[in-house]
């Protein structure tokens, strides 16, 4: 993917760079407001990375400016900047997701392909397919090898998300966000033990797992089998 | 500054001069008005009696001539509160009247439109020799006759010196009273503003202990005072959260920082095969993020407590926070082998921010979880979650039956990184209550940590286990007052009615 990194410290952006490309990504860097935007507008891109303090044009500026002009590219805002009010600041802003520093760099890279690939399906698909594992949403059942599994209601909404991002990484504080819709930091392994029971649903007694633990990262569901 | 221009520019002086110079103004327009008024009125009624007079006199000279005129005027001057009359002829010489001189330009004005003349009147009363003033027409009579018919102003000139001196008085008494407003604002309302002025510098120069009296008649003075200590309240806490949150800084970071940086050394020091390298690195590399945790809780603490900006307190449903976060840690209790229990009901909602009550509700459930298992091992260890209104309140309360907290800890566990020993095994940071406790106070709400209350009577349950509440109140209410207030009203025994 074509990445634009705006961020003005060096070493940070150097080691976003590097670790990107290692990744197969395809970036750039500019390390101020305005070279930044201008870069943004000239090219197209799949995923901006936006620091919120900027020299010459901070990074809420140039979101806004950008969206302002018909811009829809996606962008991840970066900030020190933590609590909650500043978040929801910054996706007021136009962005499309935030992630606090410091990060892990997993979870970076895990919001942008998520973020990258968010263009390429614009309808909304009523069956979701991983392997020989179905979700229909509309019915909302779920089979395996044409056999039915019975989900609770949150379990649904886990597999559903997962599904959606099939191939993808899921980091644990995405799937908070996105599956229960809060913002904190849970201490105890609260996310694994809702997957672990999934799996033991979605996985156990079938051929071949399609729920994946993602080392230092998260999780994906992809049939690996090929 | 001397005494006088100090005086001079207080706010007392310029509302009394204020008072007196719009007063004063007014009162003047009033009396000229009225005055003036009155004035024209008689006027007017002294020409209407003058020309009544013409009218009859007129009738006698066109039937009698000149001397049926002054048959006419002979008589008339007999009568008391005559009208004034005078006939004379081409010499000037008095042929009859009651007015004794004249100023001699006046008879030579003789078109017969009113004047105002000072005359002498014949002598009645000897002792007013004065010449009084008169309203007078004069004619022209064939023969060269001077006719005039006039009236004295006497009633009025009177009224006017009467007005005239009403208003002096009354001026001379605005003074007096603008003199005692001045005294009466100064003394008792401003001298008032005075004292809260003083005391607030004063206590902001002191050690912020001290508090603005309350005289408890509930007047605008007492309102100001009374809120101006909260503000001092507000300002206490907030110093005292800032030096707490140094202090954590200084001790509990450093700890982990010392003993991050020791690994790195060491492992830079010694030869290192690149397994023992990679462990290092990933023992440090989870030092680190628990680091982070632990600042961005510690910020959010700070910012919680600083009843932050930007925190949103809008309507929230307590129940559905909670009934989520149930559902988001059942399993894991479930693992834990903790049978975690909800009874929750519905509730009005309440004026919060989602995301904080959570995170308290979080933090409440997973201290549950860690700290609360029962020291009997063969006791199944159970959460109970429980969501009730109580008249305005919602109670929120997380029960477990473990150990409970001593009576003698319950406040101090609150404080930021403490841990009681019997917690020290699990993971964490000491910071889970404390986040709980700002951000109940951020909603004017009450943490309360006590004993379960056992409601079965199974065997072996004493009352053991926690307790924690979090009440919050339905309406969101202005802060009320806070401890500084409280522990400095009683110290002084002032009352407050509110």
């Amino acid at each position: 993917m074509r990445i634009l990194i705006i961020e003005d410290d060096r070493e940070a952006a150097d080691y976003l760079v590097k670790a990107l490309r290692e990744a197969g990504h395809n970036p750039e860097h500019a390390d101020n407001g305005e070279d930044g935007l201008e870069l943004a507008r000239s090219n197209q891109w799949d995923v901006l990375v936006v620091d919120r303090m900027l020299p010459r044009r901070d990074g809420l500026s140039v979101i806004e400016t950008l969206r302002a002009s018909g811009n829809e590219t996606p962008v991840l805002i970066l900030s020190a900047l933590s609590q909650v009010d500043d978040r929801v600041t910054g996706l007021r802003a136009g962005g499309d997701d935030y992630l606090s520093k410091p990060y892990a760099f997993s979870e970076l890279l895990a919001r942008v392909e998520v973020l990258g690939r968010r263009k390429a399906t614009t309808q909304v698909e009523t069956k979701l397919q991983v392997g020989d594992l179905v979700l229909d949403r509309l019915a909302h059942k779920v089979t395996r090898e044409g056999k039915e599994i019975v989900l609770q209601p949150r379990e649904f909404r886990l597999l559903e998300y997962l599904m959606k991002h099939a191939g993808q990484v899921v980091t644990r504080t995405m799937l908070l966000e996105n599956v229960w819709d809060y913002h904190f930091d849970p201490q105890t392994n609260v996310i694994d033990v809702h997957i672990s029971r999934l799996r033991s649903k979605i996985d156990k007694g079938f051929e071949y797992a399609l729920l994946h633990t993602i080392r230092g990262a998260g999780y994906s569901i992809r049939d690996g089998s090929h | 500054m001397t005494a006088l221009t100090r005086i001079l520019s207080t706010t007392a002086f310029k509302l009394a001069v204020i008072y007196l110079a719009s007063f004063t103004a007014l009162s003047v327009f009033l009396f000229l008005f009225i005055s003036k008024n009155t004035d024209d009125l008689m006027n007017r009624q002294v020409v209407q009696t003058i020309d009544a007079e013409i009218q009859g006199l007129a009738e006698q000279y066109a039937q009698n001539g000149i001397n049926g005129l002054i048959v006419g005027v002979e008589r008339r001057v007999r009568s008391p509160n005559a009208n004034l009359y005078l006939i004379v002829d081409y010499a000037g010489n008095v042929i009859t009247g009651n007015i004794s001189y004249l100023p001699e330009k006046v008879l030579g004005e003789s078109d017969g439109s009113i004047q105002f003349v000072s005359y002498t009147p014949m002598g009645i009363r000897s002792e007013d020799v004065d010449s009084r003033s008169a309203m007078v027409r004069i004619f022209e009579l064939p023969g060269n006759f001077k006719f005039l018919v006039g009236r004295d102003l006497q009633d009025q000139l009177h009224l006017k010196s009467l007005l005239g001196d009403a208003l002096s008085l009354w001026l001379a008494g605005m003074v007096v009273l603008a003199g005692i407003t001045w005294f009466f604002v100064n003394r008792r309302i401003l001298k008032r503003i005075d004292n809260l002025s003083m005391s607030s510098r004063q206590i902001m120069e002191g050690d912020l202990a001290g508090r603005l009296d309350v005289t408890g008649n509930n007047d605008e003075f007492d309102r100001l005072a009374t809120n101006l200590n909260i503000m001092l309240d507000r300002i206490e806490g907030l110093m005292h959260g800032l030096k707490e949150v140094s202090d954590n800084i200084a001790h509990d970071l450093k700890t982990p920082l010392t003993r991050m940086r020791g690994r790195v050394e060491a492992a830079l020091r010694h030869d290192m095969s690149q397994e023992e390298a990679q462990a290092c690195l990933e023992e440090t590399l989870v030092e680190t993020d628990e680091l982070i945790n632990t600042f961005n809780a510690l910020l959010r603490i700070a910012r919680v407590e600083a009843g932050s900006t930007g925190v949103d307190l809008g309507p929230v449903d307590l129940k559905a926070i909670v009934s989520d976060v149930c559902e988001l840690y059942e399993p894991v209790a479930e693992d834990e082998g903790i049978t975690l229990s909800m009874d929750l009901e519905e509730a009005a909602e309440v004026a919060g921010d989602r995301e904080l009550l959570a995170q308290a509700t979080v933090n409440l459930i997973e201290n549950a979880i860690k700290y609360g298992r029962p020291k009997n091992a063969e006791t199944a260890p159970n959460i109970r979650v429980a969501l009730k209104q109580v008249h305005d309140e919602i109670i929120l309360s997380v029960e477990d039956n473990g150990s409970g907290i001593p009576e003698e800890d319950r406040e101090r566990v609150c404080n930021r990184f403490v841990r009681l020993d019997s917690a020290r095994h699990a993971p964490g940071s000491g910071l889970g209550l404390s986040l709980i406790k700002a951000v109940v106070t951020l909603h004017n709400g009450k943490l309360r940590l006590c004993s379960r209350m056992s409601a079965d009577d199974s065997e072996n349950t004493k009352t053991s286990g926690l307790r924690a509440e979090i009440v919050l109140p339905i309406s969101a209410g202005i802060p009320g007052e806070g401890e500084g207030t409280a522990k400095w009203n009683k110290a002084h025994k002032t009352s407050t009615n509110t």
